[in-house]
């Protein structure tokens, strides 16, 4: 039992994997698939930061005192796959717009049927 | 390089400045590279570290032969492709949005290299999202408004990809602590029984075929490729796929091992069976388009199949096999999308009725289709022969008749799907009076497709550049160094 909440951030992340993962997927709204990709994306991060923290750490800044930090390296990394997250968004985004103003509409069976009526 | 390139092109703004840079940045990355295959052949492993800071922490770029190889492929193919796409994107894209394109494609180019030549797993999946972002944008740069919803849905289907990978380097990195890749190689054995990291490879090679479009995970591929401009196909459907494939080779062979990989996860089975599906479906779905663009992406997903059942020998003829059907592969392919681009170019349709007679208005472009077409069936003499020949041969070492037999059978699906083309531009309709009046391609367009054609003939006759590269590469790799 204690095993099992003892470790609930990686329930948390595994959650979140399943859900964001379980909306690309299912969802026909393109903006939708979206928001899945970011939940899916955003278990990720967690993933990484919570490996990052040692019980009883501190921030890694030198203070007197204080010898236990917690691992600074997964937080620069995430720091970067966040920037690569908001790049993948913000030209997902950008393509729905595109493909709005080319089918007037943003559902994936609507889209569908329009290029098979060619 | 190219990434400084990227924002030039930008301010520059004006279409033949920005080609004038693109270029002579990928010449000279070109150079560059074959310096570098020189001098991996010669001393071995070049390693630099990047702002001074030790590789177990910082940074760290290495070349061996095997990423000199493809480094060298990665550049030739784009150079060529640049030559090309001055005229062929003129008449795909519009005028405003040309420097755009070589923006996207330095970004692209400099992205792919980066990925080839790092030596750090974390650093390799930036850039990786740093050339599929940019791909994901040349395709979409396209006027067909179904090169959106393809862009699209490879978006989503590459985020997955980038994401598993990002997933399997977290798991590694709980488990060792590193992220370089030697230091990954060095850390691994003590701790490869656990469940963590057998979830950490298959997050990393799923993650892996997602981005090589390897059956049943190629879905996004046929559309990606049928509806981008004709050079964008070109480009990435020579070089995306064959970075991808080699980013899965230094995962398995560098980093994971032999051993692991083949003996504990029985992946050299489910590759074995991958590849010939993979060979099968794509052949099968490339006969039965009419978009001859999509059948040679189909054809792409069955090529893909060859190399993976390459790797799944796990021995040194297999694996070699693999590597120069990766180079032979990158050469056919491109000369075939680029001598599709010269037909679009003229005729504004790659759809194979539109295509009849082609042969007499546009000899050249259409005899050096057949040439390319020729060199994927694998006929003598050309480059598909020579790394047939080694698959063929890795099969028969292992004993497996059955699998020799399937990689001849697949040659004869081929022929079918090239011998479709071949009989429309050829053979069928002799007098077809078009308006207006197609003729041939444009020497700037021409120069360069020839150019890989020929490189397909050379390389096909003269094979010891390649093959002794690629075999060497296949030891370095089998014998754990890196």
């Amino acid at each position: 039992m204690s095993h099992l909440i003892g470790h609930y951030n990686y329930w948390i992340v595994i959650f979140l994997m399943m859900a964001g993962l379980y909306v690309v997927i299912a969802q026909g709204n393109l903006v939708k698939k979206i928001v899945g990709l970011n939940i899916f994306q955003a278990a990720v991060y967690i993933l990484f930061i919570s490996m990052a923290k040692i019980e009883g750490g501190t921030a890694p800044i030198l203070v007197d005192g204080t010898t236990l930090y917690s691992n600074p390296l997964p937080h620069v990394l995430i720091l970067t796959a966040i920037v690569v997250g908001v790049a993948t968004t913000a030209l997902a985004l950008a393509l729905v717009v595109r493909i709005n103003s080319a089918y007037s509409s943003v559902e994936e069976d609507e889209i569908h049927e329009q290029d098979q009526s060619f | 390089m190219p990434l400084l390139a990227a924002p030039l092109c930008l301010l520059v703004y004006e279409r033949r400045f920005a080609w004038g840079i693109s270029t002579g940045l990928s010449l000279t990355a070109l150079a560059i590279a074959a310096l570098l295959l020189q001098h991996t052949l010669a001393d071995g492993v070049i390693s630099y570290e990047l702002g001074g800071w030790s590789a177990h922490w910082g940074i760290e770029y290495r070349v061996d032969i095997v990423n000199a190889f493809v480094l060298l492929v990665v550049t030739t193919i784009a150079s060529v492709v640049l030559l090309y796409a001055r005229q062929s994107i003129l008449g795909e894209l519009y005028t405003g949005r040309i420097p755009l394109f070589y923006a996207m494609y330095m970004l692209c180019l400099g992205g792919l290299l980066g990925v080839t030549i790092t030596g750090d797993v974390f650093n390799l999946f930036v850039f990786m999202e740093i050339s599929a972002l940019s791909s994901y944008t040349l395709i979409a740069l396209s006027q067909e408004r179904r090169a959106l919803t393809s862009a699209y849905q490879y978006l989503i289907m590459g985020t997955i990809g980038a994401t598993f990978l990002l997933i399997g380097i977290g798991l590694m990195y709980i488990m060792t602590g590193t992220l370089n890749m030697r230091d990954l190689a060095d850390a691994l054995p003590a701790v490869s029984g656990t469940r963590t990291i057998e979830t950490a490879f298959a997050f990393i090679v799923v993650g892996i075929s997602i981005k090589l479009a390897l059956v049943p995970l190629h879905l996004w591929l046929p559309n990606a490729y049928a509806y981008a401009p004709s050079a964008v196909t070109a480009f990435i459907a020579s070089t995306a796929t064959k970075v991808a494939f080699y980013v899965l080779l230094r995962f398995l062979f560098t980093i994971f091992g032999v051993g692991f990989a083949f003996s504990n996860m029985l992946l050299g089975g489910i590759f074995l069976v991958l590849g010939l599906l993979a060979i099968f479906a794509g052949s099968t779905a490339a006969i039965f388009q009419d978009n001859v663009k999509r059948m040679l992406a189909y054809s792409s997903v069955a090529q893909i199949g060859f190399m993976i059942l390459g790797v799944s020998f796990a021995t040194t003829t297999g694996v070699g096999a693999a590597i120069l059907h990766l180079f032979n592969h990158a050469i056919m392919k491109a000369a075939l999308f680029l001598a599709l681009g010269c037909v679009f170019y003229r005729l504004g349709s790659v759809n194979i009725k539109d295509m009849c007679g082609l042969g007499r208005e546009m000899p050249w472009t259409m005899t050096a289709f057949v040439i390319g077409g020729l060199s994927l069936v694998g006929v003598p003499l050309s480059v598909g022969f020579i790394s047939k020949w080694y698959l063929v041969l890795g099969a028969l070492e292992q004993g497996w008749w059955p699998i020799a037999a399937a990689v001849l059978l697949a040659s004869l699906l081929t022929l079918v799907y090239i011998w479709r083309v071949v009989d429309v531009a050829w053979l069928q309709c002799p007098a077809v009076r078009r308006q207006p009046v197609v003729t041939e391609a444009p020497p700037g367009m021409l120069l360069p497709l020839w150019a890989l054609i020929l490189a397909n003939l050379y390389f096909g006759i003269d094979t010891s550049l390649s093959v002794g590269v690629a075999m060497r590469a296949a030891e370095w790799l089998l014998g754990g160094g890196g």
